[in-house]
């Protein structure tokens, strides 16, 4: 028992994280029906970023709050991040808009083996660890010598994840921004002729998510003391699989399928077998999409002849 | 951020100016820490950062002169060139682009041939093994999985991100088989094509009824479970050190290539010892095989099946409507497409002497279908010519070690390689979207044959 | 009302019977019953929305209907029930085949093509499953001219011969749909399937239409079941009219019984109840009218 809470605890923490990069999949998906490839590794080069900037805040300026500059870092991470979606969108996918339907997903893969290539050459292709920045844990309970723990890194992980969501809901339900997003999923002509900055949109919607997917990067680092320049494709296809399992297109599935996979993954891990965890999730994927292809909370399509 | 210059007379220098200037700033944010600040392990084995701005500095300089560039005179130059050309793309034209591309492959086969003959009397034996191999061999490899898998992609319109999974599934076919029982490469190149078919009508009996980006997830999750099963399923395939000491492909039997063997090739012809003739024969081989793809692939596309496929591709509801099961049709488009990626994996298995899990990674797939992509989709003469650009061009990057020369001693050109070969593919995407050569020709006539321009032929759903 | 049996029910090709198809609360079709003569050429029209497509899709087996028996009936005898039947099979066993509202045709194909994808199910036996065709052997080629010849004989019909080797999406609109039909007929059905086939045709190509389908009625085994808003078209060549409003028959009958029936009438011009009272009134008196001179 203790030892599934413990796992539990911990699937919810890295399912927090892929409910973050899901939401980059979900929202691009929606509007542009199309798959961004290169989402798992513009949340690579975030966690990249913040790297960098941590070591320039804490190495060269001698902050020594831990508070500070996870805070500092989190936010340049998300400002960077956002830009270099803004620009892969303009460069990579905008002028495909519109045309052959392969192109833009081809464009896009061409963009993650850039992403994840460009890093290598320029940061080198060994692990990156960092001292870990958060140490304190705390002891729920102990049973028969096994402790229940959850660490402060847990902790931070799901409280800023909560916070995001709840602001970022927010902002989809109640603002401009929201509405027209939402109306450029409906129909991309009509919001147009509406009025509403199509390309704009749709520029926000690669900006948003490429920053949901920053704050993910930042957290990764945190939470793992570590990142190296291949770490955007694992978690890009868990998070597109939890995108699917939570229902493409839906944002509380992205984040639901989010915090599934990771339970699945670390309750398989602990259970069945360590080695095939990510076959789990592959797995999971094939099934989903076979048997459930709406998603858990996603609306099912029906085939108009 | 199109220029409006069509209307002035002179290209808008003011307008490229300041597109150049937030390109560089643009640049200068994302480039500054990433090539700027490099991570690095000191002496303690700590994480440091060392400055290396003026290189970062120089790649946003680049970057801001060819957006300057761009804005300033190519997009104009395009976009005059765009007006012209949209108007007169002509039937004549599309007949005489069809001519020059058959000619081109007629020459192309020729060259083919003479292509190690050529590569002996200029290198000499020893100097050959590096062209024929690494390029002609290499290459061609790549030309028969991409002509494999344009029967599932350019003629079925079925994306299919997994295609590497047949791929190993004929390489630890043959591998295995020829290691444990000890059969010859001629017995085992049908079986593996046959294994592999096998494979991909299990995967894609469940997937097939899938559309759009799904099956292309789906395929690419079942390509990367079967990587991970290769790599955690150790008794069976070696785990990641994967199988070696796979024995090489013989004469039909009659000689051998190994050093040892009393039949050796070289010995048998009373020649210097030395691996270029296997390369040579490599070479031939892997040719004939990726010319038995082209020649069914063209056989099938002029029967009903192949029909089918590109009805397929190009309205799957009209096509039930006409008593087409679509099922089975996808499912033999899968089989066969997997086939040829068996016998390629059987051929990579003897030519490398040894797998692992590390050569079938989703980056294979991607390559893969990106060659196909770049070709234009269902052009066998693209795709080839797609695979030689992409492969024979990074396999290039090899060659250009004078650059260490001017770059330093640390200099890899390897390293950039992949680099490169992404930024091919989107610049390639973005500049001619349906591939190399996007028309159609038609499988029959009743007059005559006219090419079918690719703006009306459709991508397929899946 | 009449109680003499129709004459589409004596030799029905097709008998739909308590056809009902629910979209989760949506009743599209309710409780249809109707029959499709052979060799007529039958009409099912009705307002927007009142489910006539979803009718076809479920004979065609597009739609697995809720509840509800469709029954086709060849001439040799053969009965299939269409609702147990997945799409292709419909085509390929039942022999009914359709076109479709927005057209669907292979448009990067040639006209020939189209025509030739149209006959794959015999032509795969043909070419030996694939398996012979490939290696070359099995008599295939000469197959393959067969069928070369019979999409000949429907492109003359539809008098887009000398456009055979042009792929399809270059056609203009009418010719389109004309090709459309062209390559339901090849894969030479019992029942042909219609919907809206004069669907913004101007009245010249509306008129070639009607001239192709009476044609197939004179000249082909085939019966033709259409859904159709231009009234012109339905009155002009439909021996049989059923009537649809809101999924449910509202009329059933030869064309000139249907166009004065009031509820039609009243469907379609959307007269409050009031006045269909009074035209079914005045009908009424008309009716006993006739009777009453007829009797003299």
């Amino acid at each position: 028992m203790e030892v599934f809470i413990q796992q539990v605890i911990n699937g919810i923490t890295i399912g927090s994280l892929y409910g973050l990069i899901a939401i980059g999949y979900t929202m691009v998906f929606g509007i542009i029906g199309m798959v961004n490839f290169a989402h798992g590794d513009v949340f690579m080069v975030s966690a990249f970023f913040a790297l960098i900037f941590f070591l320039a805040l804490t190495a060269w300026l001698g902050i020594a709050s831990i508070t500070i500059t996870l805070l500092i870092v989190m936010v340049i991470s998300m400002v960077l991040t956002g830009l270099l979606s803004w620009a892969i969108e303009r460069i990579a996918y905008s002028p495909l808009r519109g045309s052959f339907r392969l192109a833009p997903l081809i464009s896009a893969i061409g963009m993650s083996i850039v992403l994840s290539n460009f890093v290598q050459v320029a940061q080198g292709p060994r692990n990156k660890p960092i001292p870990p920045m958060v140490r304190e844990t705390f002891t729920l309970w102990e049973n028969n010598g096994y402790a229940v723990t959850i660490s402060l890194k847990q902790v931070i992980i799901m409280a800023v994840t909560a916070v995001l969501l709840v602001a970022f809901w927010y902002m989809v339900q109640k603002t401009a921004l929201g509405r027209a997003q939402r109306a450029c999923e409906q129909d991309r002509k009509m919001a147009g002729l509406l009025g509403i900055n199509v390309d704009r949109t749709i520029s926000l919607t690669f900006v948003i998510g490429a920053a949901l997917a920053a704050v993910a990067g930042t957290l990764y680092l945190m939470y793992y003391g570590v990142v190296h320049f291949a770490d955007g494709f694992t978690p890009g296809v868990k998070a597109f699989t939890a995108a699917v399992l939570g229902g493409i297109g839906s944002l509380p599935g992205a984040v639901l399928g989010g915090l599934l996979i990771g339970l699945i993954e670390t309750l398989w891990g602990q259970y069945v077998s360590a080695d095939y965890q990510n076959v789990a999730a592959f797995s999971i994927l094939v099934i989903v999409l076979i048997f459930m292809p709406q998603g858990l909370l996603g609306r099912p399509e029906v085939e108009k002849v | 951020m199109t220029s409006n210059t069509t209307k002035k007379a002179g290209p808008d220098l003011g307008k490229a100016f300041k597109d150049a200037i937030l390109a560089g700033i643009i640049a200068f944010a994302l480039l500054g820490p990433l090539i700027g600040l490099k991570t690095d392990q000191n002496m303690d084995n700590q994480l440091v950062l060392v400055n290396n701005m003026p290189v970062a500095l120089i790649f946003v300089a680049l970057v801001m002169v060819g957006r300057f560039l761009l804005a300033a005179f190519i997009y104009p130059a395009i976009a005059a060139k765009g007006a012209k050309s949209k108007a007169a793309v002509s039937l004549a034209e599309l007949e005489a682009k069809a001519k020059r591309t058959k000619r081109l492959s007629l020459g192309g086969l020729v060259f083919l041939f003479v292509y190690p003959m050529l590569i002996l009397a200029l290198f000499g034996v020893q100097g050959s093994i590096k062209w024929v191999d690494n390029f002609g061999v290499q290459i061609l490899i790549y030309v028969m999985l991409g002509w494999g898998l344009n029967i599932v992609i350019g003629l079925a319109g079925l994306l299919d991100l997994g295609y590497v999974a047949f791929y190993a599934v004929g390489a630890y076919s043959y591998a295995l088989l020829a290691i444990n029982f000890h059969l010859s490469f001629w017995v085992l190149l049908p079986l593996a094509g046959i294994l592999a078919s096998f494979w991909g009508m299990i995967l894609g009996f469940p997937v097939l009824r899938l559309r759009g980006d799904y099956l292309a997830i789906v395929t690419l999750a079942f390509g990367e479970i079967i990587r991970l099963v290769l790599i955690n399923w150790k008794d069976f395939s070696g785990g990641s050190a994967g199988i070696s000491s796979i024995p090489k492909v013989s004469l039909f039997g009659l000689y051998s290539f190994d050093m040892g063997a009393t039949n050796n090739f070289a010995k048998a012809f009373h020649l210097a010892a030395s691996s270029a003739y296997y390369k040579v024969f490599l070479y031939y081989l892997i040719l004939l095989l990726a010319l038995l793809t082209a020649f069914v692939t063209t056989r099938l596309r002029k029967l009903p099946i192949g029909r089918a496929w590109e009805a397929l591709r190009e309205d799957e509801v009209a096509c039930r409507s006409l008593g087409i099961n679509t099922t089975n049709t996808k499912l033999t488009a899968f089989a066969i497409g997997a086939m040829f990626g068996g016998f390629a994996g059987s051929f990579f298995a003897a030519r490398q002497g040894f797998v692992s899990p590390e050569s079938f990674v989703f980056m294979e797939s991607a390559v893969i279908v990106a060659i196909v992509v770049l070709g234009g989709m269902g052009s066998m003469i693209g795709v080839a010519l797609a695979a030689v650009a992409m492969i024979g061009g990074t396999e290039l990057l090899r060659e250009l070690s004078f650059l260490k020369a001017v770059f330093g001693d640390d200099f890899n050109p390897d390293q950039f390689r992949m680099l490169l070969f992404g930024l091919a593919m989107v610049v390639i995407m973005v500049w001619k979207p349906r591939g190399f050569i996007s028309a159609r020709q038609p499988t029959a006539f009743l007059f005559e044959k006219k090419t079918i321009s690719g703006d009306l032929v459709k991508e397929g759903h899946g | 009302m009449s109680t003499i049996s129709k004459p589409w029910d004596k030799d029905p090709v097709l008998t739909v019977e308590h056809l009902t198809m629910r979209f989760g609360g949506l009743v599209a079709v309710n409780d249809l019953s109707f029959s499709a003569g052979r060799g007529d050429i039958t009409a099912l029209i009705g307002p927007n929305g009142a489910g006539k497509t979803t009718v076809f899709n479920c004979i065609t087996g597009f739609y697995k209907p809720t509840t509800g028996m469709m029954t086709m009936r060849h001439k040799d005898g053969a009965t299939h029930l269409l609702e147990r039947m997945p799409d292709f099979v419909v085509s390929k066993k039942a022999k009914v085949a359709r076109t479709f509202q927005n057209i669907r045709l292979f448009s990067g194909m040639t006209l020939l093509e189209n025509l030739l994808v149209a006959q794959h199910n015999p032509l795969m036996i043909a070419s030996g499953m694939t398996f012979l065709g490939v290696l070359g052997i099995g008599g295939y080629k000469a197959k393959e001219r067969q069928a070369i010849e019979k999409a000949k004989y429907w492109l003359d019909k539809i008098k887009l011969t000398d456009r055979a080797d042009d792929p399809a999406g270059d056609l203009p609109y009418g010719a389109q749909r004309r090709l459309e039909i062209a390559r339901a007929m090849c894969t030479g059905p019992a029942l042909l399937c219609l919907d809206e086939p004069a669907a913004g045709l101007n009245p010249r190509e509306s008129a070639e239409l009607n001239e192709l389908l009476l044609g197939i009625r004179r000249d082909e085994d085939t019966s033709i079941l259409l859904i159709e808003h231009d009234m012109s078209v339905v009155m002009e060549i439909s021996d049989h009219v059923v009537v649809l409003e809101y999924g449910t028959k509202i009329s059933d009958g030869t064309p000139a019984e249907t166009k004065n029936d009031p509820r039609v009438i009243a469907a379609y011009l959307g007269v409050d109840d009031e006045e269909v009272d009074k035209v079914e009134h005045e009908l009424d008196e008309v009716q006993a009218h006739h009777t009453q001179g007829s009797g003299q």
